[in-house]
């Protein structure tokens, strides 16, 4: 059985179709993520979920429950909003006691549960201090708290992580898994930063314009997106413009926009003689004449260093530029220098070009 | 730039200037109060408090003096009675205006904002004349005398109401303006029925601006003449007194009481009012 | 649910708003606009025509009045906002960031006193024997006490400083918007003081000038106590006609009349200065 169900709800303000038959099961106790730009519709599908909207089509279902005649107020799914919404007017204690006040638990059992979520999220004995006097992290905490308290069926999190600065954001990232596992909650957590996605995520639903362009692990996103939004969206990739020239079974030669031409996987029905784009990790390519499969001549524009991550940069002979991941940093390359970029075309992948 | 100290110095010269300019008058009305002389003007006889607290002419002081009294006491009971209805209904135009849509919006907020712009002694008349037009029908037609109607406090009341009410909402929708939807949102999604989000998150957010539409609805009030004296009956407010008291009576140190009693309390309001918005920053 | 939950809370919330609006603002301007077309032939037999108005017009007496009222309100208006926007682009621009709140609020602290209160002040200081007249003596710089009020310029000086602080707000609020990187460019670019000032300043301030501007007019043709009080009984003020006309002579028809007139005519002085300056009434009066 499902936690969440959403069955091809769509949403139209008008002609504007937001979300469009979107469909997703979230199993319990996973980690669940949607990935995509702003103004995919993340946010209104996430709106519908908690009520705030009314879908103009299709069906969710909590446990198995439809809800759509359910208003917010009496569905079991909380929500951590972008900006935390914590009440300015009350304590800390009062924000984590509203829901159960609301509720309508006993007066007495009250303080022991506000007392036992705040341990919980590792903030003991907050219960008097104002919002104010929180730091970032630890509103997020407790905001976290204020819904956990309540023991939701879906705790749905809406960018919440967005307001942090980025050494923040990096620790809450690791932060907001451990809670997720120490909870046995299911999470729905929104987002447009990829990394936040794969790195948290069991699963992840990469959004576009109102639909899902594909569902999967983290891996599976990035070893082997369906389409040219999702390998561009998730992870980095160098993206190349060109045009079929030929297929060759499962692999197609694509004369490139500026001049020259690669191989790659042929990962959609594009035929020969329509516009594609190639998508390479920069991990996937190698320097130097001995590397196999095609290959791309030009120099080196310049060495971008950021430890773990740096890339070179290469200026093909046509003016394209591509990243090569530079993991050893060696340093033996020097910019002007010419060189030979190589990727094996099984690691590369044609998607027919992306319209807009 | 060698000008510029000069300038600079003349500059604050004449800002030095612009207050002494402002409080001249008040000084003067406040200090003659406690000089012991039947005038409230120089010499200086000596510092008493006889305008406030003597029993017996020729000084009798303000805390003795009857009609004085009378009207501190009906100013206050207008002024409470006035700054809440205002405040309400303020509330209710503020949510009117900042939560709902409706045909002709642009129409009704101007209609919100024309009582600012009419001057007080028309609103006052016209408030009159529409009473009494009334008052005068029932009485021709059913032979009943409506003493509301007539000039007294009620009237006050409605007419200081007339304009006071634009002034509150404009000061209760500033604050819903700023206040972040998500929180209702929050308080739904956390089980809250709508009367209870509307009771334990909205209105507790508003109550700073509403404390503060309330004092300056009082203080208003309070000072208000233009309208007033156009629908004053017999149960004048304070500074209807006093103008009475300065017009026959000429000006005696005990008004100069009665100014420094005004002074002081709108002093502390606004004081107050100024305390309870700065507290809440979340 | 929502629907006809929403629609039963819009007619509770409406409904405080039209009685308010209807029956304490509208209603009563149609009133004393009927009133002002009626003409009393008896005791209760009325004719109805523009006959008041044309009285009010053939009255020279009436007719200066309300000249006379209109024009000091220009030289107020004219004269509060030569002497607030110094203080306005003081506290703005030039005082420590520390002193402005500090500032802002003492200009702040007559609005809290009561006009009566203040009109009273002057009184104290300017009449024959009050404080200033008899401190000139005392230092021999005049010979007799004079008197001080019930003259044209005292009227002015006293309405200049009831509506200063209705000019100095909505410009000080203006001028706090403008980036000082602006004044820096146009120094920068060689502008002169005076340039700058009236290229840069002014038009930037515009908005709080008009808003200004027609606040305090408003205020000073719709004073009553100021003119009264320091002008004497014979200040010729056209809200003192109207008391007069109402509440002395008790002759509704003409006080009705003048009323109308004067709403009308500080209206379109309003509307006038609106479209002049291309603003809306909503955003000018309703800043602060």
């Amino acid at each position: 059985m499902y936690d969440l169900s959403c069955d091809r709800v769509t949403k139209a303000f008008g002609k504007f179709v937001a979300v469009d038959e979107v469909s997703l099961d979230i199993p319990s106790g996973s980690f669940f993520s949607i990935l995509g730009p702003s103004g995919c519709g993340k946010t209104t599908l996430m709106r519908m979920i908690a009520g705030f909207e009314t879908p103009s089509g299709g069906d969710i279902r909590i446990k198995g429950e439809s809800v759509l005649s359910l208003p917010p107020n009496k569905r079991n799914v909380k929500m951590v909003f972008q900006h935390l919404a914590l009440f300015p007017m009350m304590n800390v204690g009062e924000n984590i006691a509203y829901g159960l006040r609301c509720r309508g638990d006993a007066k007495a059992e009250i303080p022991a549960k506000v007392a036992r979520v705040l341990e919980r999220v590792g903030l003991p004995g907050v219960e008097e201090k104002q919002i104010g006097q929180l730091s970032g992290g630890q509103r997020q905490r407790i905001a976290i708290a204020r819904c956990m308290v309540l023991e939701p069926d879906v705790l749905l999190l809406d960018e919440p992580l967005g307001a942090l600065d980025l050494k923040l954001r990096e620790h809450m990232k690791i932060e907001l898994k451990q809670l997720q596992h120490q909870f046995e909650t299911t999470f729905l957590y929104i987002t447009h930063d990829q990394s936040e996605a794969l790195v948290m995520s069991d699963r992840v639903a990469v959004m576009n314009r109102g639909r899902f362009e594909q569902i999967g692990t983290p891996r599976e996103l990035y070893d082997d997106p369906v389409s040219g939004f999702v390998a561009g969206f998730v992870g980095d990739a160098n993206c190349l413009a060109g045009k079929i020239a030929e297929i060759r079974g499962g692999e197609v030669r694509v004369e490139l926009d500026g001049g020259g031409a690669v191989e790659a996987r042929r990962a959609d029905d594009s035929a020969v003689g329509d516009a594609v784009e190639v998508f390479v990790r920069p991990e996937a390519m190698r320097i130097g004449e001995t590397a196999e499969g095609t290959r791309i001549a030009g120099t080196v524009d310049s060495l971008l260093f950021n430890g773990a991550n740096s890339r070179i940069l290469v200026k093909a002979e046509r003016g394209q530029l591509v990243e090569v991941a530079d993991p050893g940093q060696s340093g033996e390359l020097t910019p002007g220098a010419s060189v030979s970029v190589g990727f094996s075309p099984a690691r590369a992948r044609a998607f027919a070009r992306r319209t807009a | 730039m060698q000008s510029s100290t000069g300038l600079r110095l003349v500059y604050r010269a004449y800002m030095v200037v612009f207050f002494l300019f402002l409080v001249a008058p008040l000084v003067a009305a406040g200090v003659f109060a406690f000089n012991d002389s039947l005038f409230p003007s120089l010499p200086w006889n000596g510092f008493t408090l006889d305008w406030f607290f003597s029993p017996v002419e020729p000084k009798l002081g303000l805390f003795h003096d009857e009609r004085l009294l009378r009207g501190l006491e009906n100013s206050l009971y207008i002024g409470v009675i006035v700054a809440a209805l205002s405040v309400a209904a303020g509330t209710c135009n503020a949510f009117l205006f900042e939560r709902r849509a409706f045909p002709l919006k642009g129409l009704a907020y101007i209609l919100l904002i024309i009582p600012l712009v009419i001057p007080g002694v028309i609103l006052g008349i016209s408030i009159l004349v529409l009473a009494s037009m009334i008052a005068n029908w029932i009485d021709l037609n059913f032979g009943l005398f409506i003493t509301w109607l007539r000039p007294g406090i009620p009237l006050i009341v409605l007419g200081q109401f007339s304009f006071l009410t634009t002034i509150t909402s404009l000061v209760i929708a500033a604050r819903l303006q700023k206040f972040d939807m998500a929180l209702e949102e929050a308080a739904l999604n956390l089980g809250a029925g709508k009367l209870r989000v509307l009771a334990t998150v909205t209105l507790p957010f508003l109550y700073p601006a509403m404390f503060s539409a309330f004092v300056v609805a009082f203080l208003v009030s309070f000072e208000n003449f233009n309208t007033t004296l156009m629908l004053v009956g017999s149960d004048a407010p304070l500074t209807i007194t006093m103008y009475d008291r300065m017009v026959k009576a000429g000006s005696t140190p005990v008004l100069n009481a009665v100014s420094v009693v005004l002074m002081l309390g709108s002093g502390l309001l606004a004081l107050a009012s100024v305390l309870v918005q700065r507290e809440p920053k979340a | 649910m929502g629907r006809d939950a929403g629609k039963l809370s819009l007619t509770l919330l409406m409904t405080p708003f039209l009685l308010w609006i209807g029956l304490l603002i509208i209603l009563p301007q149609i009133g004393i606009g009927y009133v002002s077309l009626r003409e009393k032939v008896s005791y209760d037999e009325f004719h109805y025509g523009l006959k008041n108005y044309v009285d009010f017009i053939s009255e020279p007496v009436y007719r200066n009045t309300l000249f006379r009222t209109a024009w000091m309100s220009i030289v107020v208006t004219a004269l509060a906002l030569v002497v607030g926007f110094p203080v306005a682009y003081y506290i703005a621009k030039i005082a420590r960031q520390k002193s402005r709140a500090a500032l802002f609020l003492m200009c702040l602290i007559p609005l809290w006193v009561s006009d009566l209160v203040r009109a009273y002040g002057w009184i104290v200081l300017l009449r024959e024997t009050g404080v200033v007249s008899r401190t000139l003596v005392a230092l021999g710089i005049i010979g007799q006490p004079v008197e001080m009020l019930y003259n044209d310029a005292t009227v002015v000086m006293g309405l200049v400083y009831t509506v200063v602080l209705f000019m100095i707000v909505p410009l000080t609020s203006t001028l706090q918007g403008m980036d000082d990187a602006l004044l820096e460019a146009g120094y920068n670019l060689g502008g002169s003081r005076l340039t700058v000032f009236r290229r840069i300043i002014v038009p930037y301030a515009m908005p709080g000038i008009v808003s200004g501007c027609i606040i305090t007019f408003m205020l000073t043709a719709g004073s009553y106590l100021t003119p009264v009080l320091l002008g004497g009984k014979n200040s010729s003020w056209f809200t003192e006609q109207i008391y007069n006309q109402f509440i002395t002579r008790y002759n509704w028809e003409a006080g009705a009349t003048f009323g109308v007139t004067l709403l009308v005519f500080t209206s379109f002085v309003v509307w006038l200065g609106l479209k002049l300056t291309g603003q809306s009434l909503a955003t000018t009066v309703a800043k602060d």
